[in-house]
């Protein structure tokens, strides 16, 4: 296009620009700064705070006898200075090692290994279904604002992101399981049940991959509860906020003007309003996303699913910084590649959005 | 018999502070052809008496009186009948070009739309329309354009896109709601040459929305003057602009630039902010600021006043019936 | 004056809350937890730690949510657990939403290297997971509803911070401040006289929202032994004992709808009170 009188702005396409590459490069540097903010502070603020790891280590004997007590603390480095543990911490963790957990005496890097997938496994359900059941309410929600059929939704949707998720997984524990019998006990497989060889480490992925039938429906009897469980919170997330985004795009001139055009109304939502919607509701699913892994300490703990949630858990207890700031970093790192995806996303869907946004 | 007649239009909308009319009692009409400009203070409710034509008021806005278009009731329409009304018989040109054209969508999608909605033509055939189109609006390199996102153009040629996608289905009635604001002046003067053009050639009528008497008296057949939702004084645009009667309007046009009228600059001068809706004023609205106001003025809602056969104003007070009177006191 | 106040006020006043369902409900739900929180002692039918009944009862005319594995009548520490949840939650934002606050009016007001590096930690808290920190704090400053506040509070307050910071930098294109700027006020005396009326309204709807938010990650941490400890009659300690003896489906069902009650309470509230505010800063608070 020529530049004409009047002009007020002129925007090149993203990818033929010169801007693309330097983006990323930039967003990718801020990413690995807040990676390493994110141990920082979980040192400082482990540190800051009173609590001895030796004690919630070692047990009553073995805690009176100060021998034990410098054995142990010099194998977790603990005799040193702070500011010499966090510089040890760091460097080994730019040669990818993420130290030794106090409380499983492993490799936190093998523990995560394991831990991880199985929290993956439920999360990524969960957020499937949050997308979906989320997605299609928050729409009939804005399409019907304020009619009975949005009252309904809207108070769906704050019951959903109010119900404590350790209750609710215990309630439907109760029903599903021991009531109807319809679910499957605790864990991941039935007692004794064999895992199918590691590949991703998702139990369903691999029993497919393994071309192990049963075991997969075993392993997806088995995370469906605690799935749906966690995904409950996620849904009354993505409502109320595709709700939000789908009113607050009505509100547009350019939809009025759409509809000013005597275009059909589904064709106006459809082309006009979702559109422009989908876009930050990328957004949030992606945050969503990483607040589901965080969330599931509270559902693993009543599941005993052995996740991510309950290795949290046992790390904290244990004040195992080593194990603390792995799953701190595991779930930081998620959020920020979620944040990072969301934003190229971004801006290779839609160059022009970014001022309004 | 006139294209649109207007008649005791009223507009309710909602507000934080319970409902408030922004557009009260307003009657208005526009021939086959002509080209009416409707000018007023922010906030005087211009853009909602336009929206009232096409059922497009803000969530929760409702119009009563009525709106007759070709000799039929439009106001009470269904929604379907509105669809058949909206951008086939009656388009509109929205205030922003920067906002009021969709960032996602191509200008193809844009143009052709409704027009394949409406007429059911195929899609090479909209997409021919679309070019003759962009060439009547003058925009450069129409083929190009049509696969362009609008932010790729400059407000002046949005707002050439936005009368494109307004003429598209050859509308009998075209609703310009500022076409000129936002642009600057040699742009302007482009749009206005094309608005021109386009009624001489269509015969399209024409309600063009303005705060701006210059685009007023180049543009216009007939004027209103709008103050907080009523109408103030109307008349053809010569002889309103160049023998205003009511005091408001008296005020805008002393007030414009390089116009040093009469002897009374402090009179005619008009102070203070105009009233914000669900505020207005009782009575004559504008007796907040007039400066001939009487006890009555607070009271009273102004009965319409016919000067002649095509110029009205709404203040029983009339000062300026004889111009020696002007200025004095 | 600022905008934003005076619609906060005047959609507080005119387009009453009162007049949104919602809001209604959860103003007559709150208020009947604070009574019974409250008036505890004559309202309880037991004390809530005397073990004189028998174990496990199933609900009945005399215990009505029936008793739990230490013969405790349930409905009677329900009541009782009112006056830790509610007060403790309401501590908890108030505490964050100070300490985000001052975070986000000395971010936005100082800008520059100080602003962008509290941002940056600001995006930091916001990358880590939230109960996995104030896991980690709790279990080290010892299992303690107080330190269980103090834990949340160090997670929870960046939310605060990001909005105040946004509004400040919208003020601050404001005439008034530059006005008082150029007239010499001090830095602390602009933020303080100037400008907090203008974060008021949008901080209180955000804290509104967060007070339910709150009440789950207390009464998580209590559920997981972080929070509240035996025998405090805390909810989410309560709902770890159905947890247990998860076949006695009333010991944790009763104290779970106690939460989900108030959270749900206290959500409708602060929806509601967002959408009485203007879709400007609605947006800002989504956001
Ligand atoms: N969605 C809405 N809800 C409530 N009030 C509104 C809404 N949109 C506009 N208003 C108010 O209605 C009144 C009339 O607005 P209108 O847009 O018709 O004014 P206008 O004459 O077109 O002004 P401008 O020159 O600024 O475009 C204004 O006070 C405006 O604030
Ligand atoms: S009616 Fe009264 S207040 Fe209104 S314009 Fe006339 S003189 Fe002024
Ligand atoms: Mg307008």
């Amino acid at each position: 296009m020529r530049p004409v009188s009047g002009e007020r702005k002129t925007r090149k396409r993203p990818l033929s620009g010169t801007g693309f590459a330097p983006f990323i490069i930039r967003r990718l540097l801020t990413s690995i700064i807040l990676v390493f903010g994110v141990t920082f502070i979980a040192f400082s603020i482990t540190q800051l705070v009173p609590g001895d790891p030796v004690a919630a280590n070692l047990g009553q004997s073995a805690y009176s006898d100060p021998e034990i007590v410098a054995a142990f603390e010099k194998e977790f480095g603990l005799d040193q200075p702070v500011p010499v543990q966090y510089y040890k911490y760091v460097t080994n963790l730019l040669q990818g090692d993420l130290g030794v957990s106090l409380s499983s005496k492993r490799p936190v890097a093998e523990d995560l290994k394991e831990y991880f997938p199985a929290t993956l496994e439920i999360a990524l359900i969960a957020v499937l279904l949050a997308l979906v059941v989320g997605l299609l309410l928050g729409i009939i929600s804005a399409v019907t604002r304020d009619r009975l059929a949005d009252q309904i939704i809207r108070v769906f949707s704050l019951t959903g992101v109010s119900m404590p998720a350790f209750w609710t997984a215990l309630t439907a524990f109760y029903i599903f399981f021991f009531v109807l019998g319809w679910a499957p006990g605790t864990g991941r497989l039935e007692p004794g049940g064999e895992a199918p060889p590691t590949v991703t480490g998702l139990f369903t992925i691999d029993a497919l991959i393994a071309g192990d039938f049963s075991t997969f429906r075993q392993a997806f009897s088995y995370l469906l509860l605690p799935a749906v469980v966690l995904a409950i919170y996620a849904i009354g997330v993505l409502t109320r906020f595709t709700r939000a985004s789908m009113l607050e795009i009505l509100g547009n001139d350019y939809v009025r003007a759409a509809r000013a055009k005597g275009l059909p109304e589904f064709t106006v939502i459809r082309r006009h309003v979702l559109r422009p919607a989908l876009l930050s509701i990328i957004t949030v699913a992606g945050v969503a996303f990483s607040s589901l892994l965080a969330g599931s300490v509270l559902v693993e703990n009543v599941f005993s699913w052995p996740g991510l949630g309950q290795y949290a858990y046992r790390a904290a207890v244990g004040l195992d910084l080593p194990g603390i700031m792995g799953v701190s970093m595991v779930v930081a790192t998620v959020y920020i590649t979620m944040n990072l995806i969301v934003d190229i996303l971004y801006r290779i869907i839609d160059p022009q959005m970014k001022d309004s946004a | 018999m006139n294209l649109l007649t207007v008649e005791n239009l009223t507009v309710t909308l909602a507000t934080g502070s319970g409902d408030a009319q922004a557009v009260r009692n307003l009657s208005f009409n526009v021939g086959h052809g002509e080209i009416l400009g409707i000018a007023g203070e922010s906030g005087s409710g211009k853009t909602m008496t336009a929206l009232s034509m096409l059922g497009l008021l803000p969530y929760k806005g409702k119009a009563s009186g009525s709106i007759k278009f070709d000799g039929r009731e439009i106001l009470a329409s269904t929604k379907r009948e509105y669809r058949d009304i909206r951008g086939k018989e009656i388009a509109m040109i929205f205030q922003d070009p920067m906002t009021s054209l969709h960032p996602m969508l191509t200008v193809e999608v844009q143009l052709t739309e409704h027009l394949r909605h409406h007429r059911k033509v195929s899609k090479a055939a909209a997409r021919n329309s679309a070019l003759e189109l962009l060439a009547t609006v003058k925009i450069p390199e129409p083929a190009s354009a049509l696969s362009a996102h609008p932010s790729q153009f400059s407000g002046g040629m949005r707002q050439r896109i936005a009368i494109a996608m307004a003429l598209a289905c050859e509308p009998k009635l075209l609703i310009a709601d500022e076409p000129t604001t936002a642009l600057d002046v040699t742009v302007q003067a482009g749009i206005l040459k094309l608005l021109h053009q386009l009624r001489k050639d269509r015969n399209l009528s024409v309600m063009v929305i303005t705060h701006d008497l210059g685009v007023l008296s180049s543009l216009t057949d007939r004027i209103m003057i709008m103050y907080a939702g009523s109408e103030v004084e109307s008349g053809a645009t010569s002889d309103l602009l160049q023998n205003p009667r009511h005091p408001y309007t008296k005020g805008l046009i002393a007030a414009l630039p390089g116009n040093s009228e009469v002897n009374s600059k402090n009179l005619l001068s008009i102070d203070g902010m105009p009233p914000e809706l669900g505020n207005f004023p009782s009575g004559c609205a504008f007796h907040t600021r007039c400066k001939f106001a009487k006890a009555s003025c607070k009271e009273t809602v102004p009965e319409v006043l016919n000067l002649s056969s095509d110029h009205r104003i709404f203040c029983p007070v009339n000062p300026f019936s004889e111009l020696s009177n002007s200025g004095s006191k | 004056m600022s905008a934003i106040l005076k619609k906060f006020k005047r959609s507080k006043s005119a387009n009453s809350i009162w007049r949104q369902p919602l809001a209604v409900v959860g103003i007559v739900i709150i208020l009947t937890w604070t009574i019974l929180a409250v008036f505890a002692p004559w309202i309880a039918p037991y004390d809530p730690n005397a073990q004189d009944a028998d174990k496990f009862l199933t609900p009945s005319a005399q215990h009505w949510m029936g008793t739990d594995e230490l013969n405790r009548d349930i409905w009677s520490r329900i009541i009782y657990g009112a006056r830790i949840s509610l007060p403790y939650s309401l501590l908890l934002v108030f505490l964050s939403a100070t300490l985000g606050s001052i975070i986000g009016a000395i971010s936005g007001y100082a800008g520059g290297k100080v602003d962008s590096f509290l941002m940056r930690v600001t995006d930091v808290f916001f990358a880590f997971p939230g109960i996995v920190l104030a896991m980690a704090v709790a279990a080290a400053l010892g299992p303690q509803i107080r330190n269980a506040v103090i834990a949340v509070t160090i997670v929870a307050w960046p939310v605060y911070a990001r909005l105040v910071r946004g509004l400040i930098l919208n003020a601050k294109q404001n005439d008034y401040v530059t006005a008082s700027a150029l007239l010499g006020s001090s830095a602390l005396r602009t933020m303080v006289v100037d400008l907090r009326p203008n974060l008021s309204g949008p901080v209180f709807v955000l804290a509104s929202l967060e007070v339910g938010n709150a009440l789950l990650l207390l009464s998580g941490l209590s559920f997981l032994g972080l929070g509240a400890q035996p025998p405090a009659a805390e909810w989410g300690s309560m709902v770890s004992m159905g947890a247990v003896n998860f076949d006695r489906w009333w010991v944790g069902l009763f104290p779970g709808l106690a939460i989900l009650t108030a959270v749900l309470a206290f959500n409708f509230i602060g929806d509601s009170l967002r959408d009485a505010l203007d879709p400007r800063t609605a947006k800002a608070l989504r956001d």
